[in-house]
């Protein structure tokens, strides 16, 4: 007896624990790019606050985002990068929420601030390993770069061309984590997201072009992506998803949005 | 009295659950890697994920090899057990034995404060003093290596191998020593030949507790280790199986992930395996 009593209240005790689960009806879902998270994270915190609509994200990346929302798996796909043609073909819009600067960065003791996007793309698939090749002091350069899947690795590594050709010293799993290694490192090199490059490193120019929210926004500063809205043109997205859509492209946002480490367009 | 009663089953009750809690994990945590880890390892199969030496989760045709984790986590665990249990043997011997009183009180509070402080501490001063350190010390490009993270390793050991070694020294009887020193022999020959031989299960246990926290250390690696998947060698970048887990799964999907799952799966049989043979000693303590 006393052990059965003892067992049920257990029981009822688990089961009032459990209690008060509860699910929103309203939701906006997007589905796409890795490297979006955090601007998604923040823009979609921001609005649940605002207008109590929750928006889920979806990390797969660009290509699946964009055929999730073009087999309305979504309400919005991510991606960053520019939609193709026959994308674009297939009745897809893109529009551009924000861009992504990548900063090359050395240690301050450096000489060396201004390198071509080819040498930075040979000095990272090894065929550059000494300093003094480009114009530097005698020592052998130290690759540090992000963890596999990272946004910002995959970020540079498409732009320079040198996706699984990278010679890493060091994969580090943060952007502070490269500024500080780098900064410890006479002879090491890394590159980190433009927003979160602080004084204790030194940002390269690339093609003579230095890194700054203005040559991104020109577009002269070429290690640079754009953060795309995929939409299809024909189907009206939900009321939910407009309203996001629309806030996200207005400058309201743009503080959000720059949060994130990333330049806003509007 | 019916009150009183009831009162005692719902005590029982609140503590069935709480007990029921910790067996829950233990529970959870067990089938959930079992289950999650087969798959990767069917699919992969279990000789080229075992034995393959090649990582390259991301690439446009993966190929998951562990064996460079593996080694790397056996050879860091390694160099940390020789170069902290000799230190922190001795130590345990003096602070047990030998030290003053008052040398005794700073050392054992100077102990426990190192075992307080947070993994990503050491990892930090790892990164800021360590790695260069090495990098200047050895003329290499780079510090972030295999001998950094043994060395953090073995600093961060050396708490519990210190701690447990001296519980153990100090219940050896009074009499075996006693006895020893009657003899005429020395106080040192008499700890070297008398205490330690009878604490030396403690002592083993303190090994393997050591062991044991060096092979699941994750944070602090990470930040001094460089991360990259080569075969281990001392000054050279490695992965160890923890940070081959912790530095992937934020991003992963699929195959990718189910791998890491697997990878989580194979330091938890090494831990349970340490696990095993602690208590192996514990028991044979407790035998004696």
């Amino acid at each position: 007896m006393k052990k059965i009593l003892s067992l049920l209240i257990a029981a009822l005790l688990a089961c009032t624990a459990l209690a008060g689960c509860s699910s929103s009806e309203k939701a906006v879902s997007t589905d796409g790019s890795t490297s979006m998270e955090k601007v998604i994270g923040a823009l979609g915190e921001a609005f649940e606050e605002d207008t109590g609509i929750t928006v889920t994200y979806n990390p797969t990346g660009s290509g699946s985002g964009i055929e999730a929302v073009g087999q309305g798996r979504c309400d919005i796909g991510l991606s960053s990068r520019e939609l193709k043609d026959e994308e674009k073909a297939e009745g897809l819009v893109g529009t551009t929420l924000a861009l992504d600067g990548i900063a090359v960065i050395v240690n301050t003791e450096n000489t060396v601030d201004d390198l071509s996007l080819e040498t930075i793309a040979k000095i990272y698939k090894g065929e550059i390993t000494n300093w003094k090749e480009v114009g530097g002091s005698d020592a052998e350069i130290v690759l540090i770069g992000r963890e596999a899947n990272s946004g910002t690795r995959d970020g540079f590594e498409s732009i320079t061309d040198t996706e699984d050709a990278c010679q890493y010293r060091q994969e580090l799993t943060s952007t502070g984590d490269v500024i500080t290694a780098v900064s410890q490192n006479p002879a090491a090199i890394g590159y980190a997201s433009l927003a979160s490059v602080k004084d204790s490193v030194k940002a390269l120019k690339v093609g003579g072009v230095e890194a700054s929210e203005e040559t991104v926004k020109d577009g002269s500063y070429v290690i640079q992506r754009p953060f795309v809205l995929v939409t299809k043109k024909d189907t009206k997205l939900s009321d939910e998803a407009q309203e996001f859509f629309d806030w996200v492209t207005s400058s309201d946002a743009a503080e959000t949005i720059a949060s994130a480490g990333v330049v806003a367009v509007n | 009295m019916n009150k009183k009663k009831l009162l005692e089953n719902v005590i029982h009750g609140v503590f069935l659950i709480l007990g029921l809690i910790t067996v829950g994990c233990v529970l959870l945590i067990t089938v959930y890697l079992v289950i999650s880890g087969i798959p990767a390892i069917r699919e992969i199969g279990l000789f080229k994920f075992l034995f393959g030496k090649k990582w390259e989760s991301s690439a446009a045709e993966p190929s998951f090899g562990i064996l460079p984790f593996i080694l790397t986590s056996i050879y860091g665990t390694a160099g940390a057990i020789v170069i902290g249990v000799p230190i922190g043997f001795f130590t345990a011997v003096y602070l047990a034995k030998m030290a003053p009183k008052r040398i005794k009180a700073v050392m054992e509070a100077a102990v426990s404060l190192l075992a307080g402080i947070p993994s990503v501490v050491y990892g930090l001063v790892g990164m800021l003093i360590l790695v260069p350190g090495i990098r200047k010390l050895f003329k290499i490009p780079d510090g972030a290596s295999l001998l950094a993270a043994i060395i953090v390793l073995a600093i961060m050991i050396l708490p519990s191998i210190i701690k447990v070694s001296i519980t153990a020294l100090e219940a050896v009887p009074k009499e075996y020593e006693e006895a020893s020193l009657s003899l005429g022999a020395t106080p040192v020959e008499t700890y070297f030949k008398v205490s330690v031989p009878a604490a030396k299960s403690g002592i083993a246990t303190a090994v393997v507790l050591g062991v044991g926290r060096a092979i699941g250390e994750a944070m602090a690696v990470m930040m001094v280790s460089g991360n990259v998947p080569n075969m281990p060698s001392l000054f050279g970048s490695v992965r160890f199986l923890t940070t081959a887990v912790a530095g992937e799964m934020s991003y992963s999907s699929g195959l990718q992930q189910q791998a890491l799952f697997s990878i989580a799966l194979v330091l938890f049989l090494f831990i349970m395996l340490i696990n095993a043979t602690l208590n192996f000693f514990l028991k044979r303590d407790k035998e004696k």
